[in-house]
């Protein structure tokens, strides 16, 4: 039997990174997918003929660059087209028009609230230096802050150096602003209701907070410090589908010399004499490898595929007690044609961007209480974007599918466990939604695909649905991620590693976890290091 | 020729920028008015956004107008002899309906121009270029005795569609056949009683087309592209995005990468084709043209600078650099002629004139740049390459594929 260096669990964006950095440096890798098919949540399917979804993920800012141009994805045939034009639907009539020209976005701010208009340049300029702050760190390996190694010493020294740079004012924002609610944060620039809803918005997306929850601030800049080509807060398309960038990944792992298996789950980590060497699959074969790197959740590695036995005390407890979520759904439509929304000019430009049905911060809240109560919300916050107004290769011409995710629906219901009536009617739900602003949307759909909580996380195996693998809360954050003590890719067990988002920078299409924790690995086996820096030159 | 206001009120009439006959619908969908001008045509630098028209090039499908290109028509019995005189490629190896791209130089073997040439018939020719080029034509007949050029510019509509879903368009609109062209194939199309001739070519190195119409049909011709087009993003797009396009497809352009030769006024400041690297289109297995004895002088010797391909370090364009071979930039071996961030390729690319001798050794970019008012400058690694930075495969397939 054939022994490899390394061995991946799970063929997700991160994992596929991990390994093509590992094959890269020579190391023999193989990738064990337990689906029929690679991606993870990164991930296209055809599921009706012509119509091909981003099932889970369905845009994307957080892809570095410098992976993408170290990999050379562009050769192996991905094409990340940003998109413009976000219309976001109030909770009546009212509609908040993003326009990507800045004299036109300004007059659109200043015909809701001219004080916003304003206070808008003063909020991007703080957002901006709080994003360049953390998209810093995203390519590095947090510092223990408990340890002297020089090599954590330095990297604290780094961070304060960026953190000096700020200034004392901005200094005492920042450390207040991660533990502040999106809302409370907002209140401090804008008072126009609609803006304030339209900003609030990335501050829940895949989490299990509310608008008004502490932490979710700090939810709102991760969906903003992303960038397509140096432009901080755009968002882009994958030409194919999120599961472009996932293949593409694949392809330069391959080209490396990488293996991929699919239908090849993972039943048990092996572990000897208190060392991973390898892993079970749950067809009975063994695949010993030198390490593991285990691409799934926290939760999942540490309570599914490991023996408790094999895990120093109290790391079962916190993996069991990681906080990871599920909070939300996803709804694929296959239309027959493009949906007219009310109050939306006919304006081509406008009409291919995305659509937030947002409301208020009000309305966002009540449909956070239906989640606490173990039910999906029944005025649900949906962000939707229609890729095959962009993308000629995801829809038959001149017909469109649209992604709409979801928040609020719950992993677990209060009256019992999900069926598959209850997911036809959380599908519903948002279909009626949908139809309130767009009538005659009904009238168009061709196939959907309804996936809660439920079926993401017994399709792709992220626990609970969180698309985050686990919530982006301080306390799991940075060093503290997935656990204090073991946020720099290493775990507890000798030859273990985790590169999955459940690790730091955390979630999002990023690459940038199985990247960081390929760069571990290579320099625990003293093999030189394949994993480019992050460039901020043009910051 | 339809001026903006021809009647004699407009007291500044005589100043005023020429309109294409596609106008009435750019003006439309300009909503920028971002307008600047080629050749006395008023022209878009862009009509939206410029990333966006890129994007719509290398993912949808773009028109660009051709209108202000100067067009001109060679015909006679000695038009072949003619152009093979004046330009440096063999014209007696154009087959008919065949395009080819070529340049044509002074007699020291500097470039006056580049284009491209339409072989329409065996004694008829249309020759597209940048610049107006009328004189230099009239110089180049001189001594034949049938020939007769014709400035056909403003007789014709044409227009650039550029892109993947380009052939599906095409097809759309019901130009039968048209995914058998091949690369450099014209093809004619009866078209509302009049010819509509598609040329496979362009200037963004991907999959494209380019449409030549009776002036007249000009407008029709874009409404109806543009009903074809609808399902299939079709967007104009101007300047801005074709200079990215085409920088990424590695072609140059004129006042960037080469000085006219008949616009130089200092020694040497102008161009070989060789130090262009379009040593290829000069063919000394014919007989005499136009800077053949100082362009064979010019193979055997090398080129003294030779424009290359550069991926740069960093994301920070290289614009207006000079390069230099050692990182303490202290010797100098040539300068960047167009840079930019790609946002397709995902790499910061350049093309820069080096000197030939330094072309094997390590070449390093100064590069400045401005952040909020304070000027910054770093020094970046540059890799040359040797192909074009965009080349995909659907640009050369026939028939191409749909998107």
């Amino acid at each position: 039997m054939k022994r490899y260096d390394a061995v991946v669990i799970g063929a997700g964006h991160n994992g596929l990174a991990n390994a093509a950095y590992l094959a890269k440096a020579g190391l023999e890798v193989v990738v064990l997918e337990k689906n029929d098919y690679i991606g993870g949540a990164a991930v296209s399917r055809e599921l009706h003929e012509g119509w091909t979804y981003s099932n889970c993920s369905y845009v994307c800012s957080m892809m570095r660059q410098a992976i993408h141009r170290d990999l050379d994805l562009a050769r192996h045939g991905l094409l990340l087209v940003p998109y413009l034009g976000t219309v976001n639907f109030g909770d009546g009539d009212e509609r908040l028009f993003s326009y990507h020209d800045e004299e036109a976005a300004h007059l659109e701010l200043k015909r809701h609230s001219p004080h916003d208009a304003d206070a808008m340049h003063r909020f991007q300029t703080d957002l901006m230096r709080y994003s360049q702050l953390i998209r810093k760190t995203l390519m590095r390996t947090p510092p223990d802050p408990t340890s002297f190694r020089p090599r954590d010493v330095m990297e604290i020294l780094y961070l304060a150096k960026q953190f000096w740079s700020l200034g004392e004012k901005e200094l005492y924002e920042y450390v207040r602003f991660f533990t502040m609610s999106a809302a409370d944060f907002l209140e401090d620039y804008f008072e126009n209701e609609l803006i304030k809803g339209a900003m609030a918005s990335p501050g829940i997306i895949g989490t299990a907070l509310g608008v008004y929850s502490p932490g979710s601030a700090y939810i709102l800049l991760h969906h903003v410090m992303g960038d397509v080509d140096g432009n901080i807060g755009a968002w882009g398309l994958a030409r194919g589908g999120m599961g472009a960038i996932s293949q593409a990944i694949a392809s330069a792992l391959r080209e490396h010399g990488g293996e991929i298996r699919t239908e090849a789950g993972v039943q048990q980590i092996l572990v000897e004499n208190g060392k991973a060497v390898g892993v079970a699959l749950e067809n009975g074969d063994e695949i010993r490898a030198g390490i593991v790197v285990s691409n799934l959740d926290a939760k999942r590695t540490f309570t599914q595929i490991m023996d408790r036995s094999d895990l120093p005390d109290g790391i079962y407890e916190k993996a069991k007690h990681f906080k990871i979520r599920g909070s939300s759904g996803k709804v694929n439509i296959a239309l027959s044609g493009m949906p007219k929304f009310t109050g939306v000019p006919d304006n081509p430009y406008l009409n291919r961007g995305g659509q937030a049905f947002t409301g208020t911060l009000e309305t966002m809240e009540r449909a956070y209480d239906c989640w606490k109560r173990g039910r999906w919300s029944d005025d649900p916050f949906i962000e939707s974007v229609i890729p095959s107004a962009w993308d000629p290769t995801v829809a038959p011409p001149g017909q469109h599918w649209m992604s709409n995710f979801i928040q609020y629906c719950p992993p677990k219901l209060a009256d019992g466990p999900w069926t598959p009536e209850q997911r036809d009617a959380f599908g519903q739900t948002v279909i009626d939604k949908i139809e309130r602003y767009s009538p005659g949307f009904r009238d168009l759909i061709v196939h959907m695909e309804v996936r809660t909580p439920h079926e993401i996380e017994n399709e792709i195996g992220l626990t609970e649905g969180n698309i985050f693998q686990g919530e982006l809360t301080i306390d799991q954050l940075f060093f503290n991620r997935p656990f204090p003590g073991y946020g720099q890719y290493r775990m507890p067990v000798k030859n273990l590693y985790m590169s999955g988002s459940s690790t730091h920078p955390g979630g999002g299409v990023s690459a940038a976890c199985g990247a960081n924790s390929a760069r571990e690995i290579l320099r625990d086996l003293r093999r030189p290091n394949t994993v480019p820096v992050d460039d901020f030159s043009d910051e | 020729m339809s001026t903006p206001t021809s009647e004699s009120s407009d007291r500044y009439a005589g100043e005023r920028l020429k309109l294409s006959p596609f106008y009435p619908r750019q003006e439309e969908l300009n909503i920028r008015e971002a307008w600047s001008a080629w050749n006395g045509y008023k022209f878009a630098e862009y009509y939206y956004d410029t990333e966006y028209e890129y994007f719509c090039v290398r993912n949808l499908c773009g028109t660009y107008d051709i209108c202000p290109m100067q067009k001109y028509e060679i015909r006679g019995a000695d038009a072949a002899a003619m152009l093979n005189r004046m330009v440096t490629r063999d014209i007696g190896r154009i087959r008919l309906d065949r395009v080819a791209y070529s340049v044509w130089c002074t007699d020291e073997g500097r470039m006056i121009d580049d284009g491209t040439i339409f072989r329409l018939a065996e004694d008829r020719f249309m020759l597209t270029c940048g610049a107006p080029c009328t004189a230099w034509l009239a110089r180049s007949a001189f001594g034949y005795d049938d020939v007769t050029v014709t400035d056909i510019t403003d007789d014709l509509a044409a227009l650039s569609l550029q892109g993947p879903t380009s052939c599906a368009v095409l097809k759309k609109m019901g130009l039968e056949g048209i995914e058998q062209a091949k690369p450099f194939d014209i093809r004619h199309f009866p078209y509302r009683g009049e010819s509509l001739m598609v040329s496979r070519t362009g200037f963004t190195g991907d999959l494209g087309y380019e449409l030549w119409i009776p002036r007249h049909l000009g407008l029709q011709m874009w409404d109806d592209l543009y009903a074809a087009g609808a399902d299939y993003g079709i967007q104009p797009y101007g300047e801005a995005a074709t200079n990215m396009a085409r920088l990424e497809a590695g072609f140059i352009m004129p006042a960037m990468e080469f000085n006219e030769a008949l616009r130089t006024v200092h020694f040497e400041h102008d161009q070989t084709p060789f130090e262009l690297n379009l040593g290829w289109l000069v063919d000394f297995r014919k007989p005499h043209f136009n800077g053949r004895s100082a362009l064979l002088e010019e193979k055997r010797r090398g080129p003294k600078y030779t424009l290359t391909k550069l991926d740069v370090e960093g994301n920070r364009p290289a614009d207006g650099s000079y390069i230099y071979a050692n990182r303490r930039c202290t010797r100098e071996v040539g300068y960047v002629t167009s840079a930019m961030w790609s946002p397709a390729v995902k790499a910061n690319i350049a093309l820069a004139m080096i000197r030939t001798e330094y072309l094997d050794g390590p070449l390093w970019a100064e590069i400045y740049y401005e952040k909020e008012l304070r000027q910054y400058s770093r020094v970046a690694r540059c890799m040359r390459r040797d192909k074009p930075f965009w080349t995909p495969a659907r640009a050369r397939a026939t028939p191409p594929p749909d998107y």
